[in-house]
């Protein structure tokens, strides 16, 4: 087993009766990693971190926690977890959920009262820590659930869709304590289906689709293996119709947003230089033109969309 | 770690179970006012009219309080979890099913214990006397065990809908209160009657509950206690076993 490995997965499979929820996946994840797992809804992703977390056992395979098997005690005490739907105790307040979580990590009272008051600091809910979770928005909630995540101050933390739903404010908060605690070589392994989150905070991401790891790259990578769809995006002083554009060298297809046309193109540069002789050529005045790469999102569907997509 | 200190830090955990479920769950001022009421009004109905001695009526009182109470919260812990999605962030948590199934036995019994002083009271004030209270401190908190175990075992199909459960618990109470010689003291009972009575755990507590009220009893309170410790055994390790496959199942 890799040392420096925080998850280790091999040919991980989980059945709910005949449907394969997840097929015989495999990949790693580094220690200090930020680690995405992107997906359409029903990937498989929830089950996935499910197995890790130790919540449900999976049908073959195998997968370890800083070298110890999910499931185990010892696999579960280095982890946190924020799962997919889950809410703290309703009736109890934010300091006793924490306070709770403690004991059950096995830290002492002294310490733990310490570490929960230095969270719900962080996390922003000091000034509410002795009200019952019950009178909490939303976004209350799930700060409080990742406060309760890094009680026993977790080697990983596995976080499904943790600000999906959440305001500006608490996304923010959230992200910015993953990479704080990401700063102290801690993991993390996140499934999100917000790409400009995994774009902001990833280090590497794997897609998922159909239980299958369809591929794991860096988001920069994945964006520029999407070739074909880079674009240039041009605006003139004068409005221009989308056919006189279409047939500059280079160009593959235009597509007109508001007052800028979207030019896409293999060769960007190429393209670039045509736009610019023609708008010499005709008088025209640039207003702006830029490059650009496709999005993590465009790769997503177009990696998730060509069908079938094997290995990892 | 050694296994030994696994196990005592696993029982610690078991305590903090204990400690969530009697805040979250048995503070609720409806859950005591009905563990009380219940039983009494139960017992009340059925003693209204006919002429028995207090010290005959006490031990069935208590018997009959201690089984509600000890299984008032016990079954409905998962699927209330279940249903409340707290479950998911217990399970991930470094515990194993024993330990949480241990923590709710736990938390069961002694809300069962804590309101069966409320009969012993009563009985106090209407001049029973208590002949063997430590026999009976005994007998009230192994089968306050014993019953919460018996609620566990209802909760464990894997639903998130605490009134089936409830349902399903409250039929096996009801059948438990009229088999286990409560009503009619064992000896008047024909010999099928006594048959049926030696399969009810609750049985052997009245039956005890009456040796250390009256002096008597049916069968020798050695045997009472022992079988009431096999009950509880025999009802948390199936409990135990039951949670142990149906857990999953629940996400
Ligand atoms: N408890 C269950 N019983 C039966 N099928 C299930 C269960 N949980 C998940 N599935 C199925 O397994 C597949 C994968 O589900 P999963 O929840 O892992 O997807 P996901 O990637 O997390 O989706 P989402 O983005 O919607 O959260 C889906 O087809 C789902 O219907
Ligand atoms: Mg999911």
């Amino acid at each position: 087993m890799n040392e420096s490995l925080a998850v280790e997965v091999a040919n991980l499979t989980k059945y709910y009766g005949e449907l394969l929820a997840v097929d015989h996946i495999t990949f790693s994840v580094r220690e200090g990693e930020i680690f995405g797992l992107l997906g359409p809804n029903g990937a498989g992703k929830t089950t996935t971190v499910r197995i890790l977390a130790g919540v449900i056992k999976a049908d073959g395979g195998s997968a370890h926690i800083m070298r110890h098997p999910a499931r185990s005690l010892q696999a579960k005490q280095m982890t946190g977890v924020v799962p997919e739907l889950t809410n703290a105790y309703p009736d109890l307040s934010a300091r006793n959920n924490l306070m709770f979580m403690t004991e059950l990590y096995g830290i002492s009272a002294s310490r733990g009262k310490k570490r929960a008051d230095q969270l719900l600091k962080e996390l922003d809910l000091y000034e509410r820590k002795d009200q019952l979770v019950r009178t909490f928005s939303r976004g209350m909630k799930q700060r409080l659930i990742l406060c309760m995540a890094l009680v026993n101050d977790p080697q990983v933390l596995f976080l499904d869709e943790p600000t999906s739903g959440l305001d500006v404010r608490s996304t923010r908060l959230i992200r910015d304590m993953l990479r704080e605690f990401n700063k102290n070589g801690r993991t993390v392994f996140l499934t999100t289906h917000d790409m400009e989150e995994a774009n902001q905070l990833c280090d590497r991401v794997a897609i998922m689709n159909h239980g299958k790891i369809a591929v794991i790259d860096t988001p920069m990578k994945l964006r520029s293996a999407v070739s074909g769809l880079h674009s240039v995006e041009v605006s003139f002083d004068k409005h221009i119709g989308t056919e006189a554009l279409s047939g500059l060298a280079g160009v593959n297809a235009v597509r007109k947003e508001g007052d800028r046309l979207r030019l896409y193109a293999s060769e960007p540069s190429v393209v670039v230089a045509s736009v610019v002789d023609y708008a010499r050529s005709t008088g025209l005045r640039i207003i702006a033109l830029n490059i650009l790469t496709p999005s993590l999102e465009e790769a997503f569907v177009e990696l998730t969309e060509k069908g079938e997509i094997h290995g990892n | 770690m050694a296994t030994s200190q696994v196990y005592l830090e696993q029982l610690r955990r078991s305590f903090a179970i204990a400690k969530k479920d009697i805040r979250v769950y048995y503070s609720k001022g409806p859950v005591v006012i009905s563990g009380i009421l219940f039983p009494a009004s139960l017992f009340l109905a059925f003693c209204m009219g006919r002429h028995m001695s207090m010290s005959f009526l006490i031990p069935g009182l208590l018997a009959i309080t201690l089984l509600f109470t000890a299984t008032a919260v016990s079954p409905v812990v998962a699927p209330w979890e279940t249903m409340m999605r707290t479950l998911e962030r217990l399970v991930s948590c470094p515990v194993v099913v024993s330990t949480i199934i241990f923590g709710d036995m736990l938390a069961s019994s002694i809300f069962g214990v804590a309101i069966s002083i409320v009969p012993i009271l009563v009985g106090l004030v209407a001049g029973v006397n208590m002949l063997h209270p430590f026999i009976l401190a005994l007998g009230i908190i192994l089968s306050a065990s014993c019953f919460s175990s018996l609620g566990l075992i209802f909760s464990s199909p894997p639903t998130s809908m605490p009134a089936t459960i409830q349902m399903l618990s409250s039929i096996v109470k009801f059948s438990l209160v009229f088999i286990s010689g409560i009503f009619i003291p064992l000896d008047e009972l024909p010999a099928w009657g006594k048959g049926i009575a030696s399969i009810s755990p609750l049985t052997y507590f009245t039956d005890l509950a009456r040796y250390c009220v009256q002096g008597n009893s049916q069968y020798p309170v050695f045997i009472d206690l022992v079988v009431i410790l096999a009950f509880t055994v025999l009802f948390l390790v199936v409990a135990i076993k039951l949670h142990e496959r149906n857990l999953p199942k629940r996400f």
